[in-house]
């Protein structure tokens, strides 16, 4: 029979081991939210679509007819700022989502063990299935401007998997800060809000001066985002690989210090909850 | 095969004091930083002092043993279930345990309403442990035992709350685990659920798997445990026998009642507002230590607090072996919001004291704003002796002192038919 031994430093030493045992758990958490989310309102599924598509028509009135920013190429402004929706969307979806995901599963914390990087890395699955939902528009809307693109797209799950790795590196800090602190949730929506206006969703990141680009590419949706144009738009988006690096390593830095953080926070949960 | 399946080893629980208090309220970034700001600048204040809630508790369970786990509030039994449940983890020391665990104050954790029951049997299931296989397996037993069979694709939210408890029990008691858990928490379910409970209970023991009970119940530790550890103040003090263990519990419940209350650390509350201490008066003002049944009793409680303390409630209940016998509060008593100074006393009088010969507790508690501030379990003992409540010299039936309140009362006979007999002057008269 299997012993089971509860010391200190314990739960440290077999942590990845204990997120695989759990793997069921992740899935059915992932899955019970879903459930509900598209359970409890009608418009569940219509929401996923409805909320980047009405952003996309304002941000391509202001930016592209009022602003009159310039495109990539010839590519249609809607489909340049529906190529960056789609990312941002899921990236604050996640990041709101899995920030709150702890307090709102605060009954389970404080009644049994399972490794807590579950919970908000499982809101970012969650949020990954509206992002898909959301994706089919963009076929829709690439089919209405008859804009097709071309082998780059074979990269875009690359992509994917770098807003993810984003999503999951600021979503673990921001949940681990919401538990400790519980009027950080006021500040997540702000950063929601803000990242939106300073990530080029509504614009070309080729606006941006050259000699800032580079710092510019610090904020890691700045990779994601140029990299999802650069996939979907042909190419007519060049790639600026010095940015795109400079957003993974960023990205790398906020999965391996946000889990850092959340792990040394987690010990604390069940007393603090 | 060793002969234990649970082994403890000098475990122990450190809390920061910052940590306790967080545990009542929740910090906001604004409080951390103006703290941060005072250390800053005021680097005086007293640094973070250490909490042991558990330290050197070692004893092992033997497999089909059933252990009760007592002690007051505070003691540690349920830092201890904690830890043997990984909720958190110990400071020191280890736990060994041989096979699964599973309690049942986890019942029902994780249901979510909107999901149908076969949802939630599956999201329960997976959450107290049990793979997907497994519930494919038992999903049928599960359904037949809660009895919701016909609502088994209707949302949770539109089951009785007696439903809902049902079909999470159903959960838990196929769980099958090696190890059984129960916390007093269950005490929260109406008194058929906690029949069913303990009823579960002794099945699980009379399978031969190993139950952990955690009671004040001392009642229902008697009836289903054979072994009983003490827990006082995070250390074990006593360990054997049930009736043993329970009868040292009792007798250090008194000693305890009769310390000092600011030096009382197994108190909950914000402590904003704080007992100091309880004195017991007669008719005359006399402090006393045993009274009568049926005369006055005057319960002075002192507290102490940082300010007036405005709309507060103050209440004391008195209660015996895990029972209360009656509670007094001042709400009951005024409609009026009721302020008290910073620091004082206030007075609870009873006119008769309804209780017959033993010995009880009087447990304070303070509130203010609808914010608990103090409440001490067992804060001071009160002797009773036999007075004369009722005015007839005598209070209870044989063999019932202490186990009830008085209660003025009086019965009444219905007037008896003339049936002619010639002699009975005395009757009819009784109730004159």
């Amino acid at each position: 029979m299997d012993e089971l031994v509860i010391e200190p430093g314990r739960v440290e030493s077999q942590y990845w081991k204990d997120v695989w045992r759990y793997r069921q758990l992740f899935y059915f958490l992932a899955w019970r939210d879903l459930l509900v989310r598209y359970k409890q309102t009608v418009i569940g599924v219509a929401w996923a679509v409805l909320r980047p598509l009405l952003t996309m028509i304002v941000f391509t009135v202001v930016f592209g007819k009022i602003a009159k920013l310039p495109t990539e190429g010839n590519a249609p402004y809607a489909i340049l700022v529906y190529a960056a929706m789609l990312p941002w969307q899921f990236f604050a979806t996640s990041v709101t989502e899995s920030s709150n995901s702890l307090i709102l599963n605060a009954n389970l914390v404080s009644k049994i063990y399972f490794p807590r990087l579950i919970v908000p890395a499982g809101s970012v699955i969650t949020s990954l299935v509206d992002f898909l939902i959301s994706f089919t528009i963009l076929v829709g809307i690439m089919a209405w401007y008859r804009y097709w693109p071309d082998w780059r797209v074979m990269f875009l799950p690359l992509f994917i998997a770098l807003a993810c790795a984003a999503a999951i590196g600021v979503g673990l800090w921001l949940c681990a800060l919401n538990v400790e602190y519980r009027d950080f949730r006021y500040v997540v929506p702000f950063i929601a809000q803000f990242g939106l206006y300073v990530s080029p969703v509504g614009f070309s990141s080729s606006v941006i001066p050259p000699k800032w680009r580079l710092l510019y590419s610090l904020n890691p949706m700045v990779g994601v985002i140029d990299g999802f144009r650069w996939a979907l738009l042909r190419g007519q988006a060049p790639m600026y690989w010095a940015g795109l690096l400079a957003s993974a390593a960023v990205t790398a830095a906020l999965c391996l210090s946000g889990t850092g953080y959340f792990r040394k926070m987690e010990r604390t949960f069940a007393d603090v909850i | 095969m060793p002969d234990w399946i649970i082994r403890i080893e000098g475990l122990g629980k450190r809390y920061r004091v910052s940590d306790v208090r967080e545990r009542n309220r929740y910090v906001t970034l604004r409080e951390a930083a103006v703290d941060w700001l005072k250390q800053l600048f005021l680097p005086s204040r007293a640094a973070m002092e250490d909490f042991w809630a558990l330290r050197d508790v070692s004893f092992d369970v033997a497999q089909g043993e059933t252990v009760a786990i007592i002690g007051r509030n505070g003691a540690g039994k349920s830092t201890l279930l904690r830890i043997l449940s990984r909720i958190t983890e110990p400071t020191e020391g280890r736990v060994r345990l041989k096979g699964r665990v599973s309690s049942l104050l986890e019942v029902g954790t994780g249901f979510h309403p909107e999901l149908t029951g076969r949802e939630n049997i599956y999201l329960n299931g997976t959450i107290l442990g049990m793979t997907k296989q497994e519930i494919d397996r038992k999903f049928d037993a599960i359904v037949a035992f809660s009895g919701v069979e016909k609502f088994v694709d209707t949302p949770v939210k539109r089951f009785s709350s007696g439903m809902q408890v049902r079909l999470a029990f159903a959960v838990a008691a196929h769980l099958e685990p090696e190890i059984l858990i129960v916390d007093e928490v269950l005490a929260v379910g109406d008194a058929a659920f906690q029949k069913k409970c303990l009823g579960k209970m002794q099945d699980v023991a009379a399978e031969g798997r190993t139950v952990l009970f955690v009671s004040h119940d001392l009642a229902a530790v008697e009836k289903l445990c054979s072994r009983a550890i003490l827990l006082e103040a995070g250390r074990s003090v006593a360990d054997g026998p049930t009736s043993r263990t329970v009868a040292q519990y009792q007798s250090n419940l008194l000693q305890v009642a009769a310390s000092d209350l600011t030096a009382r650390h197994d108190r909950q509350g914000e402590g904003f507002a704080r007992f100091t201490g309880i004195q017991l008066f007669d008719e005359d003002g006399r402090e006393q230590s045993v009274f009568l049944s049926g005369k006055p009793l005057r319960i002075r409680l002192h507290y102490r607090a940082g300010a007036p303390l405005m709309n507060s409630r103050v209440s004391v209940s008195v209660n015996g072996w895990g029972k209360v016998y009656f509670l007094a509060s001042t709400e009951l008593h005024s409609h009026e919001a009721l302020n008290l100074a910073p620091e004082g006393f206030i007075d609870c009088v009873v006119d008769q004291l309804p209780l017959s010969l033993g010995a009880y507790y009087l447990s304070p508690y303070l509130e203010v704003n609808g914010i608990m501030q103090d409440w001490i379990e067992s804060a001071s003992i009160l002797q009773v002796e036999d007075g004369n409540f009722y005015g007839t010299g005598k209070d209870y039936p044989m063999g019932w002192e202490g186990k009830t309140v008085l209660v003025k009362h009086r019965w009444e006979v219905p007037r008896q038919p003339d049936r002619g007999v010639p002699d009975c002057h005395a009757a009819g008269r009784v109730n004159g």
